[in-house]
């Protein structure tokens, strides 16, 4: 595991996907920090952070999208698979590598917090709960865009499978509310990741938001390795 | 060392390997020898924990690579087909990653410097791989395959793309790692496995069709009984002539080679040998005899005379004399 995600983080370096997705994500959330809090001249800076679910919509799937399929492409897969690693540790490494990538990007946010505070103390509870509501977000969309990766040797499907999946999680709690039958409406709610995602941004820490986004990672990491399992047996 | 039990592949309804079972003692070089898409690749897949066998099994030192493939696999170095190779990195970086990614615990350095002084890699070691030669990036495949000096080494055609020193280079890199190592290595050049393996292994279709030692496969295969010679003389005469050697049983002209010098092939009964005779006769008619040769069995030849019999392979014979026959007409 240590092997890969040592190779994965230095590779995002040597290509230029990692400089792509941090320049873009600095360049895109500065833009939206800018709009929603310094020119608005709010502390608040939950707004900013409703908007970076657009930016990592975009920008995780180009972040993952080599993760596997370059991988098959190139065939280096038969390396890794031959070499005496568990298929648990090779997805866990690839993940762990696009993860730190993507809290180096989004580490930013911390940044745009102190900034305002020297304008006015802003709520450190709330700035704190939605850091970590983007930490969480983002960790089921890199564990979603590296399951999508494990489908195809095309590094393009799978980014764009992976921004249309990502936007259909999104588009599930725009469909909710024309829904009249309320079970319905509940359940595409409360599977849309950017219903559970707002709830941070409005401030509100519930645990079970939580224990969402976590699952849906481990769900997302479980099913690649249930994909590299059964191409070895197909 | 290795011990593969009634092996399997399906896809679908066709089978990649099909039912096949063989040994390689520890300290052996085994060729694994058959024509393009005959299974060599997949069986090598198989052995080495990248895809899984439909059925039977496959031992690697005692270990079943199903059951325990982690501890199996790090017996084993595989070079792949394509050398499984990240373009993007040094060949140094690679190396250490596949340090890394093997475990290993002896000494990184050294290790990996001998490494490649063995495959004469170290004046590139510092390089992009994706800027080396074919050559080389075939050699940091190898030298892939040794990190960690695992007991197996499982080599998928490792001299494609080599020069002909390169080959000659690599060949006897191969033998000299046969003496510590199991090694399996696969290949659809006869001349190749003959020179490298204690013992050779021909699989067609998915099937074994021969598993024996080099030089009884050799022997009992190439029976020096096809000649190609030139010489220099009236073409039909030297024909009429050949023909009433005792034991030639087809004459056939192939090409014009220099003014006056045709090149004839001669196929001769099993057996027996014509050679003495040939010259002898030529050579008192004054006609020259340029230069001889036996012709060696082609790859295709020996499935042939493996799968289906000598009977069918004479009968292919006579559609190649005709084929030959078509396209001195034209």
């Amino acid at each position: 595991m240590g092997a890969i995600f040592r190779r994965d983080l230095l590779g995002y370096f040597t290509s230029p996907v990692g400089y792509i997705f941090l320049g873009v994500f600095y360049a895109v959330s500065g833009f939206f920090f800018y709009s929603s809090s310094i020119s608005a001249g709010s502390t608040d800076l939950s707004q900013l952070f409703v908007l970076l679910y657009f930016a990592l919509l975009v920008l995780v799937p180009i972040l993952t999208m080599r993760s596997f399929s370059e991988e098959k492409k190139q065939k280096t897969e038969q390396c890794i698979l031959t070499a005496p690693v568990s298929l648990g540790g090779i997805v866990a490494g690839k993940f762990l590598s696009a993860f730190v990538v993507y809290l180096i990007g989004i580490s930013c946010t911390v940044v745009y917090a102190v900034t305002v505070s020297f304008f006015a103390q802003p709520d450190w509870n709330v700035v704190l709960g939605n850091i970590m509501g983007l930490v969480l977000l983002g960790a089921s969309f890199v564990a979603l865009g590296i399951f999508i990766s494990s489908l195809t040797e095309n590094q393009m499907v799978a980014a764009i499978l992976s921004m249309v999946l990502i936007l259909a999680l999104y588009i599930l709690q725009v469909i909710a509310n024309y829904v009249s039958v309320e079970w319905i409406a509940t359940a595409l709610t409360s599977i849309a990741f950017s219903s559970r995602y707002q709830t941070f941004t409005a401030g509100i820490l519930d645990f079970s938001n939580v224990l969402f986004f976590v699952s849906a990672t481990v769900i997302f990491l479980f099913l690649t390795v249930r994909v590299l399992e059964k191409r070895r047996w197909g | 060392m290795i011990e593969v039990v009634n092996l399997s592949k399906h896809y679908g309804d066709k089978k990649a390997v099909d039912g096949i079972s063989f040994k390689a003692e520890s300290g052996e070089i085994l060729g694994f020898l058959g024509p393009n898409g005959a299974g060599k690749s997949t069986t090598m897949n198989i052995l080495t924990g990248y895809i899984s066998s439909t059925e039977g099994k496959a031992l690697i030192d005692g270990i079943d690579i199903l059951e325990d493939p982690i501890g199996a696999k790090a017996k084993i170095g595989y070079l792949p087909e394509l050398p499984p190779l990240y373009m993007d990195m040094t060949v140094k970086e690679y190396l250490n990653f596949i340090y890394d990614l093997k475990k290993c615990k002896l000494p990184r350095n050294t290790h990996l410097k001998d490494i490649c002084k063995l495959v004469k890699i170290d004046n590139v070691y510092k390089r992009i791989i994706k800027n080396l030669s074919k050559g080389y990036k075939q050699r940091v495949g190898l030298a892939q395959a040794l990190v960690g000096n695992p007991p197996v080494l499982i080599l998928d055609e490792p001299t494609v793309g080599l020069d002909p020193n390169q080959i000659i280079e690599i060949r006897s890199l191969i033998k000299k790692l046969g003496k510590n190592h199991t090694v399996i290595l696969s290949s659809h050049i006869l001349s190749e496995v003959q020179a490298v393996c204690d013992r050779i292994v021909v699989i067609n279709q998915g099937k074994i069709v021969a598993d024996d030692t080099a030089n009884n496969l050799s022997q009992s295969l190439s029976n020096d009984h096809r000649l190609l010679i030139r010489v220099d003389g009236p073409k039909d005469e030297v024909v009429k002539l050949i023909q009433t050697i005792p034991g030639v049983e087809t004459v056939n002209v192939n090409i014009q080679v220099e003014s006056g010098v045709w090149e004839y092939r001669i196929e001769a009964s099993e057996g027996s040998d014509i050679r003495r005779e040939l010259f002898k006769r030529l050579a008192q008619r004054n006609w020259y005899l340029l230069s001889s040769k036996s012709t060696e069995l082609s790859l295709e030849d020996i499935f042939l005379k493996l799968t289906m019999g000598e009977e069918l392979s004479k009968k292919d014979k006579e559609t190649l004399n005709k084929k030959t026959k078509k396209g001195e007409d034209k």
